[in-house]
């Protein structure tokens, strides 16, 4: 019987995380108990984008929009929604409702009216773990146009025509790389798809590979047609277990349609799939590491040229390209490089997926033509910063990224754009920073990662990162002087041009274009001995103000009892005892220990 | 796959599966079903709606359940909406399900018998 409502449950990570797992069993259970199971549709989906508000529930075909759903609220939802037909509006995603309280469908909330979905057009849309559901939104249908009407040098031409660029991070146009591994002739060539995605608080690939699998093999098969391979690696790693789970069940399912495999639709194109799994290391997702790692070697880079392009995987001409940069693919070919190049500007074609995060109010993925300005990411998307504090910079680019000053809100999101500002595009880590940030203490973090990953084969990124972590906790505990910034700098730049990768190429980035918008900051920190933002816990001081009701809250909850008063009275803090662990400022009921 | 024409085979089959998902331009048919509605019979109302959708394969057809329409005496009430044009039936069985598939969604004539009122929304 055809199911009257289909109802969406949000299965990617974020919201398995926050408890989306047992919200199909509730469904069932109730569906059951009022015998309207039949009628309905339960699909698990990936990843939606709103992460900040998950877990959800979408009901078609109303489109109704629940956030933040419980399991307690399954059973009003199926006895209210899906038997009498009554939207539960208290559970409807706030942004959904409007002042009149009517309920608006998903596509007409803030939040998604702005975005343009190519990459994750399925996310959420579809079940990842059913091949019939993606090809009924045309999957598979670019390939098949591919193989059956064009030549691999025409599917080339018409990727570098749709101007695609490389969404890993760096850029370099698709189709021009493509281009190199078909004009190197070899007996077997390789493609992989990098899925290592590994940048603190990225997560756009892991979306696209729990959301919508099938896009990442059709891409990667459209690849392996055009240059001429007929073997590929999905080089995942072993932290996303839900991504690996789905992949291997799509792979399972082309290859019982034959859509993986021998002769595909009849032509001579054959090809053959395989995941790898990598052990998380951030390193193995440039590229030479990455390959390495597949050849059972330590993950380590080496010297480019030779480029994979020529001699890549066991020395056999290899393209390796990003997860979302492959979830294009098969769209462009269906759609065409015209198709493709309205969305963006002139040199930035498409859409770029952002995972937006830090003090954001909408934290979670959005996917906005090329082009947009940030301003518009954050405040008309985003939904601006929490607690009305304001903004002070945008971090993009993750570890190897800088950050985005206020004033420079209303530059558009390209590849150029960004790099002129002092910042990257990344692999689309979008951080959102508030006035109550710390510089010195958001490099610090940085650093801290990259010398944890960097792979120790080159001195300047192996010596030069820990070195540059040293001084940064030297400023950060107020020893440092202004002689100690001037020495950083120099570092930092000495570390960029001469290491080995793109990691430690990169690893400076954040101190660089932090000096380079904030070095007032800096210099606080080491001249008035002082952290503006509040953070450094050397250089800050808690004072009890004369807001003080004597409560004795915060003189329980100090844990080294260095506060001092009786009841009713205005309390203290002996400084020369206190570790300013902050517990009393949490505590306190009226807001009044401050710090300076 | 060893055709195209095996994909669109598949693919044609498996559209039902996902277009109810997304913006709905075609008609909808909504059935009055809070607790009046139920116990005036609106789940058979609703079941037969669903039951020739599929049979007929009427693709932009979407039949959704709503709450209470308010005239509680003369339940089982359905609207149909098709463009802005709604038209509220009203005391619907299964015979009126049949009547106003047949005539009113694929004719595209209202089946006064059932009619309480039309206006423009």
């Amino acid at each position: 019987m055809l199911e009257r409502a289909h109802v969406l449950i949000c299965s990617g990570s974020n919201c398995v995380s926050r408890g989306a797992k047992t919200l199909r069993d509730e469904f069932e259970e109730h569906l059951d108990r009022l015998d309207i199971r039949s009628e309905i549709k339960l699909v698990n989906t990936g990843c939606v984008g709103l992460c900040e508000q998950g877990p959800f529930v979408i009901v078609y075909p109303e489109g109704v929009f629940y956030a933040q759903i419980k399991p307690k609220h399954i059973k009003e939802i199926c006895e209210e929604h899906l038997y009498k037909g009554r939207i539960v509006e208290k559970l409807v995603f706030n942004d959904a409702l409007t002042e009149t309280k009517e309920v608006l469908a998903l596509d007409e909330v803030r939040f998604y009216k702005k975005q343009y979905k190519i990459a994750m057009r399925n996310c959420g849309f579809i079940n990842p773990d059913d091949i019939e559901e993606y090809i009924a939104k045309d999957g598979y249908r670019g390939l098949g146009k591919a193989l059956l009407d064009m030549t691999p040098k025409e599917v080339i031409d018409e990727m570098t025509e749709s101007g695609l660029r490389g969404r890993g991070g760096g850029g370099f146009p698709t189709g021009v790389k493509w281009g190199f591994a078909y004009n190197n002739d070899s007996d077997q060539k390789y493609v992989i798809c990098n899925a290592d995605e590994g940048d603190p608080g990225a997560f756009m690939d892991r979306a696209i590979l729990e959301g919508d699998p099938h896009s990442i093999l059709e891409g990667l098969m459209i690849a392996g047609y055009a240059i001429g391979a007929s073997k590929g690696y999905i080089y995942v790693r072993i932290e996303y277990p839900t991504a690996i789970e789905k992949l291997k069940n799509a792979i399972k399912q082309a290859k019982e349609l034959g859509l993986i495999g021998n002769n595909i639709f009849g032509t001579d194109f054959s090809f053959d799939i395989e995941i790898r799994l990598g052990a998380g290391a951030f390193v193995c997702g440039e590229e030479t590491a990455l390959i390495a790692s597949i050849e059972g070697e330590r993950g380590m880079s080496r010297n480019k040229p030779p480029f994979p392009a020529a001699k890549g995987l066991w020395g056999k001409p290899t393209i390796i390209n990003n997860v979302e940069t492959l979830a294009n693919i098969p769209a462009i070919m269906f759609n065409g490089a015209e198709w493709f190049g309205r969305v963006g500007t002139d040199k930035n074609k498409g859409t770029k997926v952002f995972s937006l995060g830090g003090n954001i109010v909408n934290a979670g993925l959005v996917e906005v033509p090329l082009g947009t300005t940030l301003r518009d990411v954050i405040y008309d998307i985003g939904g601006g910063i929490p607690n009305n504090k304001a903004l002070k910079a945008v971090q993009t680019g993750g570890p190897s990224g800088g950050a985005i000053p206020e004033h420079l809100l209303d530059i558009p999101i390209e590849y150029e754009t960004l790099i002129d500002a002092g910042s990257m595009m990344g692999s689309g880590g979008m951080v959102v920073i508030d006035e109550d940030s710390c510089m010195v203490d958001i490099c610090r973090f940085y650093l801290d990662f990259t010398v944890d990953e960097s792979c120790g084969k080159c001195t300047p990124c192996r010596e030069g990162t820990k070195k540059m972590l040293e001084m940064l906790n030297i400023i950060s505990s107020g020893h440092g002087t202004l002689e100690t910034i001037d020495q950083l700098e120099t570092l930092a730049k000495m570390v960029k041009s001469s290491s080995l990768c793109g990691l430690g190429q990169a690893a400076p980035n954040p101190i660089l274009s932090m000096l380079d918008h904030f070095r007032d900051e800096f210099e606080a920190h080491v001249v008035d001995k002082t952290c503006p933002g509040g953070v450094c816990k050397a250089l800050i001081n808690f004072f009890i103000t004369d807001k003080c009701i004597g409560c004795t809250k915060c003189a329980q909850n100090c844990p080294v009892d260095c506060i001092s008063g009786t009841i009713k009275q205005l309390h203290t803090i002996d400084q020369s005892a206190c570790i300013k662990c902050g517990a009393c400022q949490n505590v306190c009921p009226v807001d009044a220990i401050i710090t300076t | 796959m060893k055709s195209l024409d095996d994909l669109k085979k598949i693919r044609d089959n498996a559209q039902k599966k996902v277009t109810m998902r997304g913006k709905n331009d075609g008609i909808r048919v909504l059935v009055g079903m809070a607790t009046c509605g139920i116990s005036a019979g609106a789940r058979p109302v609703m079941n037969r709606f669903v039951e020739i959708v599929d049979k007929q394969d009427l693709e932009n057809v979407t039949i959704t359940p709503v709450g209470c329409i308010g005239e509680c005496a003369i339940e089982p009430i359905v609207e149909v909406l098709i463009d802005d044009k709604r038209t509220t039936y009203c005391k619907v069985d299964v015979d009126g399900v049949d009547r106003i598939i047949k005539e009113h969604i694929i004719g595209g004539k209202v089946v006064d018998d059932y009619v309480i009122g039309k206006y423009r929304i």
